[in-house]
């Protein structure tokens, strides 16, 4: 009788499993297969019934990091760094503030959580065209400041095309090769601290090595035939201020939750101790909100690496300054016919997306077994 | 004491602060909405309507009243399949342990993570071999296979609290896999069904990649209708921010109606429950 029941549970769950190995995994497959066919880039075949398609290897990607038209990807890559950094920073600061404010007693604290978390119901798309329209040049948050008789603001906003913080493509080996150095230096340091001396040492040579080669070797390496600047389009403010609106509240929430985690016994003890309450707080609450943190950031980080509909819904998809990788594949792909292109970018999103998910899918699968 | 009484009307200042920050966009969909098209100008963009105009909402409806209808058509669906197909899914993750199930699940899970750009053109192929593309068909064919990770991990979270002992009693009494499920593991979550449904609800009402490549213009979303009106560029504002507010209407009453549930799903998002 058991038997037979774990055959039917195997057979009810196996819709599912074999709905997603196509839909995901096979998919996927089919993506990176495209991605190294040249399909789409000879406009007469693209739409064709049966097109002729010839395998390419790596070219779209070789094309996409390295060929003159495609600056546009690599600026896209560029604004969706800052992005992520500043709507990350942005959510969790915000958040934990908010969630620090909510944990106070305070009176209506329902009313205030609620209205935090509203945004969070809404659609990028509707949160994008409220926003595109708080951020006209000549009205909206600009006209802010005449409602208590200043001079209203002259910011641009999204239609900027003002560029800061500029460098140059051909230094990115140099840029990883520092950034290596400065993770190298950081584990050869609290290996030391830990007294792990024979680790301290290792890491502190490789740093040594890789910052030899960053200095004298990479420089040398031309991944572009001429310089190639990019930089922080200011023109993401406004979307990255959107953004935020949107989902602190989610980062509020896991915050909250996290305080509200906290047993009471553990602040008490540490008041008997004479910490005061900013002490307590400092030392005792915020250690704990580690890893809450940490979750934060992963999910902030995978969504702003997909982020698409608010942009598109704030600036279109054709407005090349507020362009990233998800908007630009879209293009690519549906307006431009160019399917092996567009497929290589998704890989290359898909990438970047899964160095930050697959971690933290595992670890915290693990912990859950080993609980 | 005195102290303390600053620090709490500090504390009020602020909340409240940021309170107002949050809401000024929402009073500014509202009064925009509720302006005459005339007499939105940008120098009294923040003043309330002289006259209040609804005749923009109506305006909006009669635009958006279709797509409202299919994205009612197409959440209602795609909600209550992947909240069925999850509930199995979770049940059995939890209760009916298999040797490899370990691996499947996570493998499951990857799903929701992944940027959907890296299986849309296989899938735009898929539903055009099919004859499923451009339809609402299709639309919650895919919806409902996407949704499957949350929702099979929110219940597998959610069973994974009610006691094994209670169904080994079940089955020493005879009761199969289905008897457990309808007698016991259904009666108890409820709730659970109400986090899943609430969250689905919001996500594929909300959607918009899947929306915006995968539909005909007869069965598009609200949200597509929605960007389509508002992306034009010499627009006139009352009816894009009426059309937002139709558009946000179903899952902010969600919303407010439900919260509590909502936060709960937000928070399994998270992958621990």
């Amino acid at each position: 009788m058991i038997k037979k029941d774990r055959l039917t549970a195997i057979l009810m769950l196996m819709p599912s499993v074999i709905l997603l190995a196509i839909f995901v995994y096979g998919f996927i497959g089919q993506t990176v297969y495209t991605s190294l066919t040249n399909w789409g880039m000879d406009p007469s075949q693209a739409l064709a019934i049966n097109p002729k398609i010839k395998f390419v290897g790596f070219a779209m990607y070789k094309e996409l990091f390295t060929g003159f038209i495609d600056i546009r990807f690599r600026q896209d890559l560029v604004n969706t760094f800052f992005f992520t950094i500043f709507f990350i920073a942005g959510c969790l600061v915000l958040g934990l503030g908010l969630a620090f404010l909510l944990d106070q007693n305070l009176k209506a604290e329902g009313l205030y959580r609620t209205i935090f978390l509203l945004p969070m119901s809404l659609s990028f798309i509707v949160t994008g065209t409220i926003w595109r329209w708080l951020l006209q040049p000549k009205g909206g948050i600009n006209m802010l400041p005449s409602l208590i008789g200043l001079e209203p603001m002259q910011s641009r906003w999204l239609t900027t095309r003002e560029q800061i913080w500029q460098f140059n493509w051909q230094d990115i080996p140099q840029f990883t090769g520092w950034l290596i150095v400065l993770v190298l230096l950081w584990i050869s340091f609290s290996a030391f601290r830990n007294k792990n001396k024979s680790r301290a040492l290792v890491a502190f040579i490789s740093l040594l090595a890789i910052a030899a080669w960053s200095a004298f070797i990479a420089p040398k390496i031309l991944i572009l035939p001429y310089p190639e600047t990019h930089g922080f389009n200011i023109a993401f403010v406004g979307i990255i201020m959107a953004a935020i609106w949107q989902m602190s509240g989610y980062t509020m929430a896991l915050y909250l939750a996290g305080l509200r985690g906290i047993p009471q016994a553990l602040r008490e003890a540490a008041s008997v101790d004479g910490a005061n309450e900013w002490q307590i707080y400092r030392h005792v609450v915020l250690p704990l909100l580690k890893p809450i943190s940490l979750s934060a950031m992963i999910i902030l980080g995978h969504i702003s690496l997909k982020i698409f509909d608010l942009i598109f819904a704030m600036t279109g998809a054709d407005n090349s300054t507020t362009d990233v990788p998800a908007l630009l594949m879209y293009l690519t792909t549906f307006r431009a016919n160019q399917f092996s292109k567009g497929a290589a970018i998704a890989v290359i999103l898909l990438i970047m997306v899964a160095f930050v998910i697959i971690p933290y899918l595992w670890t915290s699968l693990r912990s859950e077994v080993e609980r | 004491m005195t102290k303390h009484k600053l620090w709490r009307f500090l504390f009020y200042f602020l909340i409240t602060a940021a309170a107002i920050v949050f809401l000024i966009p929402v009073y500014l969909v509202l009064i925009t909405s509720l302006k005459d098209p005339g007499a939105i100008n940008l120098n009294s963009t923040w003043q309330l309507p002289k006259v209040w105009y609804w005749q923009s909402f109506a305006e909006a409806w009669d635009l958006l009243a279709p797509k409202f209808v299919n994205s009612l058509i197409l959440t209602v669906s795609a909600t209550l399949l992947s909240a069925f197909f999850g509930s199995m899914n979770g049940y059995i993750l939890s209760k009916w342990r298999f040797p490899g199930a370990n691996i499947i699940f996570p493998l499951m899970l990857f799903g929701m993570f992944i940027p959907y750009q890296s299986i849309l053109i296989p899938l735009f192929k898929f539903l055009r071999d099919t004859g499923l593309y451009g339809g609402l068909p299709g639309l919650i064919l895919v919806h409902v296979v996407y949704g499957l990770p949350i929702t099979t991990l929110i219940f597998r979270n959610f069973y994974a609290e009610i006691p094994d002992d209670m169904l080994e009693a079940a089955k020493v009494d005879g009761a199969s896999f289905f008897g457990i499920y309808s007698k016991i593991i259904f009666p108890l979550s409820i709730s659970g069904f109400v986090v899943v449904i609430i969250w689905q609800f919001t996500q594929v009402w909300n959607e918009f990649l899947f929306a915006v490549v995968l539909t005909k213009n007869n069965s598009q979303p609200i949200t597509v209708a929605l960007a389509q009106l508002a992306g034009g560029e010499a627009v006139k504002w009352n009816l894009p921010m009426a059309g937002a507010i139709l558009t946000a209407l179903p899952t902010l009453l969600v919303y407010i109606v439900l919260g509590r549930y909502f936060i709960r799903g937000l928070l399994a998002g998270s992958i621990k429950g």
